[in-house]
């Protein structure tokens, strides 16, 4: 038996080893302050007591992770220390020696190992057709998609992130609940939320799939929910489950009396309501739409020119901004708008579940929600809703098609993270690596029914590449690369957001207007 | 997937991991006064820009020759005449007479790796993707297959990416001429060899066999008719071509004999810095470069790589097909990497541009080949600061070579293709031990490869032989390439002339 399950998996491994060598490669590539961020957390947890990590301000760039994360860097620190013990000196500010380099950026490719295991599981709960050519599989479409995706490779591996390790466990957990071990999913998300909290945003999804579809133990004969069989053991475990992880995490500082001072420290509201570079969200177009009506009423004489402060929207500082015809946005604003966008799909869930998959398309919704109406989002957050977006996208051709749209969009917002004339190339090369393999890949698998995207889609999308050549090739030459900096951050983040905004959509489509599915709900 | 979006995936990652590997130093990297060859293919800009071109090969009072004097061929020297010009418009002061002299900044590198980046865009890759589509056998995945590890070769990569030269240039022009050859399309190839051997002069390691192979087609037509028309068509190529490369040359014949002075200095000696040939390697045991004269030592250098190469040359003669074309390619760049005079380690390129080639029908052969050359260059390589990239990029390349090209798991006859030597061997060895053998043989030296590269990194050698580790890698490599010259003369000698086997090689 073994034999054949290992030829079976060979393509696996040649696809994780593949994307571990080119990641090896980028060592010496560029990388953003997060590289110093996570730096400073190595010596902050490795040479200071629990009760300070969250007090200590020498960097400016303080723990802002949940514990668990932080004793994952403790963790770390003690690996680094055979590196190089200079990193783990708190006032070493900026310290990058070559070891320090080569230790952080193998934590990220070693602690990956997680992500890998994770796809392999998704991996395995993919429907497929037997006997298929190795290329068309869609377990092998799907692992190239999770190893080899673009934002995954750029923000991690150049820009320097854990977000590979952290994505591994969220689809990991996601594995699980498809293959209904439900509390260990639960477990993980727990903890996963420990690590880093911005998980928050698809707590929703989870928290009622599970109240509905683990709690409630049967359905009536449409779907829908049956009160009567509601299991309160069950409730009882997955409420001992998380109280007792977040007892975990949180207990020492709670018992410790710091829980305010950790709490204020992982929500700064005090940023913005978009970050320097707009995510290509909602906001990103009502700012935008405020700058067009202010100079069209002052084009027009219906405004008064002198009231405007001056402050231009994207300077490069994270700050607040006022707008100058539309209402100002408030934090409160941002999380009701937020709760609205995602509350359908909920309650969608909650009336038909549909399985794991329902769940999954819940959460993708949920990630996009936040992403677009959020309170200060960066950029980063879309890998959120693009990653657990391919497990459907090679199932269905309706999902396929918003995965290529949201995929591609998302991930070319992610361009302006890389900036440096060196690692121009590469951010090309790779993006069009993932793009021509999700489309060539994704098209070959749903060839029966047609082709994948209509003209105004492929328009749309090919309009992104004179968009590149204009940013970065062709207005750095002009005179205004000077006067006016941001315009290509800003058309980029404009341009995407519609994409974005369309994908979010499409999905809410799917949602709403899914076929009553009581046989395959049963079945799965 | 369509066999096209396969394709560009394969170039894409190849495109990805060359500039990957950019991001790593250079041969001389802040190392003043002599740098290395990235300042020497800066000055040869500096030289060619601002000079007539009369004077790029002569010593004068704006072109020192004793500091990186120009000594490859015209062509060479255009393509650094263009750099140079494209170099003027970005930034002036990279190019300027004199004051250049050692310019370094991040934005030079990366002017510098995009203009190899560019070359290899423009040949060297369509010559891959097109020997791979049209001249390599077997499904479409296997061709994509090929065609991935072709690319993903280490060795060129790490010199053309890390070290920094144009060698992908030649080897383009090279690889355009024997799909030339391949496809029949005779003039086409005569001519972008003719190109190849005035960018770089070590493109000879090749002429006999591209002589051989256009002689053995037009004596197949019969030379007293179609051949010998032929015959005097390619010609006509070959001399077209290279007056028009010389032509700024042909003025005065003074000019170009210094021209080919510079292009071959005998005063250079028999071999420089520790190269796995036999003249190097033979060293440790005879001090050969103090015993003999410099003149015996060019004669007995110049009739052992004739003598070696011969018999390849004649069987190709007769028997004028691709198989046999691209064998004797090896046999005849091999032999003179490893006996003729003056050679440099990263010579060893040449013989692995057509062993690249045989990934397909001989892939453990050719993967253990091209790992032992990226190996024989670590001392050169760790020089530069290589020390990741070499790593990394050989380690994908075996994975890739067992993986895709299924090195390991093919039966010994198709594996080593000996034919009927191979029936005699029988004899002695059965079938699954000569597998076993030679398995056995590649995994151990892998291992001595691995422990070797750790030794040489980790290790500091004794205080009475500070070249050990670098002999130690070149004997050993040496040894490995006499062992593949003899290998591959036995496959091309052996093959058997029967029509059935030309067809399926063809």
């Amino acid at each position: 038996m073994a034999a054949p399950m290992i030829a079976e998996w060979s393509w696996f491994v040649a696809l994780a080893f593949g994307v571990s060598f080119i990641k090896c490669l980028l060592l010496n590539a560029y990388h953003s302050t997060d590289f110093e961020v996570h730096r400073n957390w190595l010596a902050v947890t490795h040479s200071l007591p629990v009760s300070q990590w969250y007090y200590e301000s020498t960097s400016e760039w303080t723990l802002d992770y949940p514990p668990f994360f932080a004793w994952f860097e403790y963790g770390l620190s003690h690996v680094a220390k055979y590196f190089d013990k200079e990193m783990l000196v708190v006032q070493n500010l900026n310290y990058a020696s070559p070891a320090t380099v080569l230790f952080q950026r193998l934590s990220v490719i070693f602690t990956d190992l997680v992500f890998i295991y994770a796809v392999k599981e998704c991996c395995k709960c993919c429907r497929e057709d037997k006997g298929k050519d190795l290329l068309g599989k869609s377990s092998f479409i799907l692992a190239t998609l999770l190893l080899w995706n673009f934002g995954l490779l750029i923000v991690d591996h150049i820009h320097f992130q854990y977000n590979g390790f952290l994505f591994g466990v969220l689809l990991l957990s996601v594995a699980r609940h498809f293959q209904k071990r439900h509390l260990e999913g639960a477990l993980l998300f727990a903890v996963l939320l420990n690590l880093k909290h911005i998980y928050l945003y698809v707590a929703p999804a989870y928290g009622i799939f599970l109240l509905r579809c683990f709690c409630f133990t049967q359905n009536n004969a449409d779907g829908s929910l049956q009160w009567r069989s509601f299991s309160p053991l069950r409730l009882v475990a997955l409420g001992l489950i998380v109280l007792s992880t977040f007892a975990v995490s949180f207990g020492p500082f709670i018992v410790k009396g710091q829980l305010q001072q950790v709490i204020s420290r992982l929500f700064p509201f005090k940023r913005g309501l978009c970050h320097a570079y707009w995510a290509p969200n909602i906001w990103a177009l009502y700012n935008i739409a405020d700058k067009a009506l202010s100079i069209l009423g002052v084009k027009l004489k219906l405004l008064d020119m002198s009231k405007f402060s001056k402050a231009s929207m994207t300077g490069g500082l994270v700050q607040e901004f006022q707008h100058s015809v539309l209402p100002s946005v408030s934090p409160l604003i941002t999380l009701i708008c937020t709760l609205l966008s995602i509350l359908p799909a909920v309650f969608s869930i909650w009336r038909r579940p549909n399985g794991a998959r329902g769940f999954l398309r819940c959460m993708v919704i949920c990630a996009l929600g936040s992403f677009l109406f959020g309170w200060h989002v960066h950029e980063k957050a879309i890998l959120m809703a693009i990653l657990p977006l391919s497990l459907l996208a090679v199932e269905s051709k309706e999902d396929a098609r918003t995965f290529l749209i949201l995929s591609t969009t998302g991930h070319f917002s992610l361009f302006p993270l890389l900036f440096t004339a060196q690692e121009l190339p590469i951010k090309i090369l790779l993006m069009l690596l993932f793009t021509i393999f999700s489309f060539s890949s994704l098209t070959k698998l749903f060839s029966k029914s047609g082709p994948l995207l209509n003209s105004v889609e492929v328009a749309y999308l090919l309009g992104l590449v004179p968009l590149e050549l204009i940013c970065e090739f062709v207005y750095p030459l002009t005179s205004w690369q000077h006067t006016l900096p941001f315009i290509p951050l800003l058309l980029t983040s404009v341009y995407c957001a519609l994409g974005v905004l369309y994908s979010f959509i499409r999905l809410y489509l799917s949602v709403l207007t899914a076929p009553s599915t009581t046989g395959k709900a049963k079945s799965q | 997937m369509e066999n096209w979006s396969l394709v560009s995936v394969c170039v894409l990652l190849g495109l990805t991991t060359r500039w990957a590997v950019s991001f790593s130093s250079y041969s001389g990297a802040g190392k003043p006064p002599m740098f290395g060859d990235y300042e020497a293919q800066r000055h040869w800009q500096e030289v060619t820009y601002n000079l007539p071109v009369q004077e790029w090969y002569f010593n004068t009072t704006d072109n020192d020759l004793g500091y990186w004097g120009l000594d490859y061929p015209p062509l060479t020297a255009y393509h650094s005449l263009l750099c140079g010009h494209v170099a003027k418009l970005i930034n002036p002061a990279w190019v300027e007479l004199r004051t250049s002299r050692g310019f370094e900044s991040a934005a030079h590198k990366l002017f510098m790796r995009t203009t190899v980046l560019f070359a290899d865009i423009l040949i060297y890759f369509p010559a891959v993707i097109l020997y791979c589509i049209y001249l390599s056998d077997g499904s479409s995945k296997r061709k994509v297959a090929t065609a991935l590890c072709i690319l993903l070769y280490p060795g060129l990569i790490l010199i053309d990416y890390g070290h920094f030269q144009y060698n992908s240039v030649s080897l383009a022009l090279t690889l355009w001429g024997i799909v030339g050859l391949g496809l029949g399309w005779n003039l086409l190839g005569a001519l972008a060899f003719s190109l190849a051997l005035n960018y770089k002069q070590m493109e000879l390691y090749h002429s006999l066999p591209f002589f051989c192979f256009l002689l053995g087609k037009c004596i197949k037509q019969g030379l007293m008719g179609r051949g010998l028309l032929l015959l005097v068509k390619i010609s006509l190529t070959v001399l077209v071509t290279f007056a028009l490369c010389w032509w700024p040359f042909l003025s005065d014949p003074q000019l170009i004999l210094q021209v080919l002075h510079r292009l071959f200095p005998v005063d250079r000696g028999l071999f420089e810095d520790k190269v796995a040939n036999t003249w190097c390697s033979l060293n440790v045991l005879i001090k050969i470069k103090t015993l003999l004269s410099r003149d015996t030592q060019l004669l007995l250098s110049f009739a052992l790589t004739l003598l070696s190469i011969l018999p390849s040359s004649i069987k190709l003669l007769t028997k004028p097909t691709l198989w046999q074309f691209k064998l004797a390619l090896v046999n005849s760049s091999l032999a003179f990497f490893l006996f003729s005079f003056q050679v440099h380690e990263k010579s060893i390129l040449l013989p692995a541009l057509p062993v690249c080639l045989m990934m397909n029908e001989l892939p453990l052969m050719a993967v253990w080949f091209l790992l032992i050359s990226t190996f024989s260059m670590l001392p050169l390589l760790l020089k530069d600061g290589l020390l990741l990239p070499y790593t990394v990029t050989s380690l994908a390349f075996l994975y890739l070579g067992v993986y895709l090209l299924s090195a390991l798991d093919r039966s010994p006859e198709e594996e080593l293709r000996l034919g009927s030597c191979h029936k005699r061997m029988q004899n002695y060895l059965s079938k699954h031990n000569l597998s076993l053998l030679v398995k056995c043989s590649f995994t151990v030296s892998l291992v001595a490869m691995a422990g070797l590269s750790f030794t040489s990194v980790v290790l500091e050698p004794p205080a009475r032989l500070p070249d050990l580790f670098p002999v130690l890698v070149s004997v050993f490599s040496f040894l490995h390439f006499l062992a593949m010259l003899l290998y591959f003369n036995l496959v091309q000698l052996t093959e058997p002339s029967s029509k059935k086997s030309q067809k399926k090689t063809n």
